[in-house]
């Protein structure tokens, strides 16, 4: 689904990824973690073309990033969803089009779809903050927001940015939660993350590789956690 | 470019859903209406003014260019029998249709507007004129003026080119003038279309990000941007084109009867013309917010 391949990304000539080879296949579920600063992020930004890689190749559903165009890459994004740690809304929409808004944007908002959007709603338990505006909503109903957001397309991939960072520790294990339950409906699942306490809980509960990044390079963890 | 039937459609009309993905805007929203309503206002009057001086170096080039007049100056006695003579040396002269020498009560409405009414023109030594209407290619001036100088030794020809070209030459340039304003304005108002776009699109920025990362392609971002600007522009343009019409219809006339000025309004159907300046005005909106949003997406990952 997405495959890089002898990735190095540099900002500016500092050289913050080098050399690095990933696979996502079908219904896996990793975990990437490392240091804050060692280029989670920048990684994750790579596997949905936010970033084009400085040298090696990102491939996005078999195709090189390389040779997509702008409209190519919007396409894709429609199959990966991402969760921001700091989850931008449009913020004089309100909620449930907030969570709706890439059928509005892919012209897919029709009548079927808004029973998706109610079903899911309740299923991040927004339902009764679906008419407030996004500014209005506390930390970790932002993050659920940007879940439900992430997943209303029904894509391929979900990609995770610190979805815990902002906050406790009840409301991350519900995220995490929502998230096991995707990897179970068969979806692709990638979370980034500096907590490693957030990834022994979730072991028990679904089959995770864990990925590290260390001295600019992705090794795969585990076996230590 | 791509401007066919659907896309109008989708500009004119949109998606409601598409429109409310952009955060409404107060401020710049009436600037923009002002100032193309401003612009289309200008545009009525430089249209007027190109219309009015093409009509006039028009006018002065071809209507007058087609008549000729020939003044006869003779001892009183003579006067008649030299009239005579230059009417029989006109008529078979080739190239003039007609020539007739005016009467006294139409050399007095000539001299009128200079020594006030009633004036005795009979009493006067005022010379005799006769109005020559060419045809065809009309007649050698030269050729003619050699024959009268043997035959009516009174006689001068005024085929006056020598006031008309001038006059012509300043009609043609100020018609030049007037459409390079049409220009300027056009530019000025795409120059300030980009403006009010490229701000537009920079305060919302976070809002395109938001809208490229749950997957929408350029085109659906920029026509929420698009469409506003072009209606905008249409809106304003038609308020100020509605209003410069009017202020130029309100226009004092200038012509006097059967004179050779014109008025400074527009004539007849000219008066359709301005209903083009909203038009173009949209277009010019169009065409600038549609290359303003592609430079700054394209600028975005």
């Amino acid at each position: 689904m997405i495959e890089l391949e002898n990735v190095a990304y540099s900002y500016g000539g500092a050289e913050l990824l080098s050399d690095i080879s990933l696979k996502l296949q079908p219904g896996s579920f990793h975990f990437l973690t490392g240091p804050s600063g060692s280029g989670k992020t920048t990684l994750l930004k790579l596997c949905y073309a936010a970033l084009i890689p400085t040298s090696g190749y990102v491939r996005l559903f078999d195709t090189d990033v390389r040779a997509m165009e702008r409209d190519d890459i919007a396409m894709a994004r429609r199959r990966i969803g991402v969760v921001h740690q700091d989850c931008q809304f449009l913020n004089h929409l309100s909620v449930a089009e907030n969570i709706a808004l890439p059928l509005t944007v892919s012209g897919r908002a029709d009548d079927s779809e808004m029973d998706n959007l109610n079903e899911l709603t309740g299923w991040v338990g927004l339902t009764a903050r679906a008419d407030a505006l996004p500014p209005e909503l506390s930390g970790g109903e932002r993050q659920r927001a940007a879940l439900a957001r992430a997943v209303i397309m029904s894509p391929d991939v979900v990609l995770a940015d610190e979805p815990t960072g902002n906050v406790d520790w009840e409301m991350s294990q519900r995220l995490m939660r929502l998230l096991v339950e995707l990897n179970r409906m068969g979806k692709t699942i990638m979370i980034a993350t500096h907590d490693l306490a957030l990834i022994r809980a979730a072991k028990p509960h679904v089959q995770a590789r864990v990925l590290r990044i260390s001295n600019r390079r992705l090794q795969l963890a585990g076996a230590d956690l | 470019m791509r401007l066919n039937i659907d896309l109008l459609r989708s500009i004119l009309w949109g998606d409601a859903q598409a429109d409310r993905v952009v955060p409404p805007t107060g401020f710049t929203a009436w600037l923009t209406l002002f100032s193309s309503a401003a612009m289309a206002f200008l545009a009525v009057f430089a249209l007027a003014l190109s219309l009015a001086t093409s009509r006039l170096a028009d006018r002065w080039g071809d209507e007058l260019a087609r008549s000729s007049t020939l003044r006869i100056s003779a001892p009183e006695g003579q006067m008649a029998a030299q009239t005579d003579a230059a009417l029989l040396v006109l008529e078979t002269t080739a190239g003039v249709a007609s020539a007739r020498a005016l009467s006294n009560a139409e050399q007095r409405a000539l001299l009128e507007p200079w020594f006030g009414p009633d004036l005795p023109v009979e009493t006067l030594p005022i010379p005799q004129l006769i109005e020559v209407i060419e045809e065809g290619s009309g007649f050698d001036a030269a050729g003619l003026r050699l024959r009268l100088a043997a035959e009516v030794p009174g006689a001068v020809l005024d085929d006056h080119t020598r006031w008309r070209e001038p006059l012509v030459r300043a009609a043609s340039r100020l018609r030049l003038l007037g459409w390079v304003s049409l220009v300027l304005i056009g530019g000025a108002m795409a120059a300030m279309i980009t403006l009010a776009a490229g701000a537009a699109l920079a305060a919302n920025a976070q809002v395109i990000g938001v809208l490229r990362l749950v997957g929408a392609r350029d085109g659906y971002i920029a026509q929420a941007f698009v469409r506003r600007f072009t209606l905008r522009g249409l809106m304003g343009a038609s308020i100020g084109m509605v209003l410069g019409t009017l202020a130029v219809a309100a226009l004092p006339r200038a012509e006097v009867g059967g004179g050779f000025l014109t008025g400074l309004g527009f004539q007849g159907w000219h008066w359709l013309w301005p209903l083009l300046i909203p038009l173009l005005a949209a277009l010019v909106a169009f065409l600038a917010t549609r290359a303003a949003a592609r430079r700054t997406l394209g600028e975005m990952s």
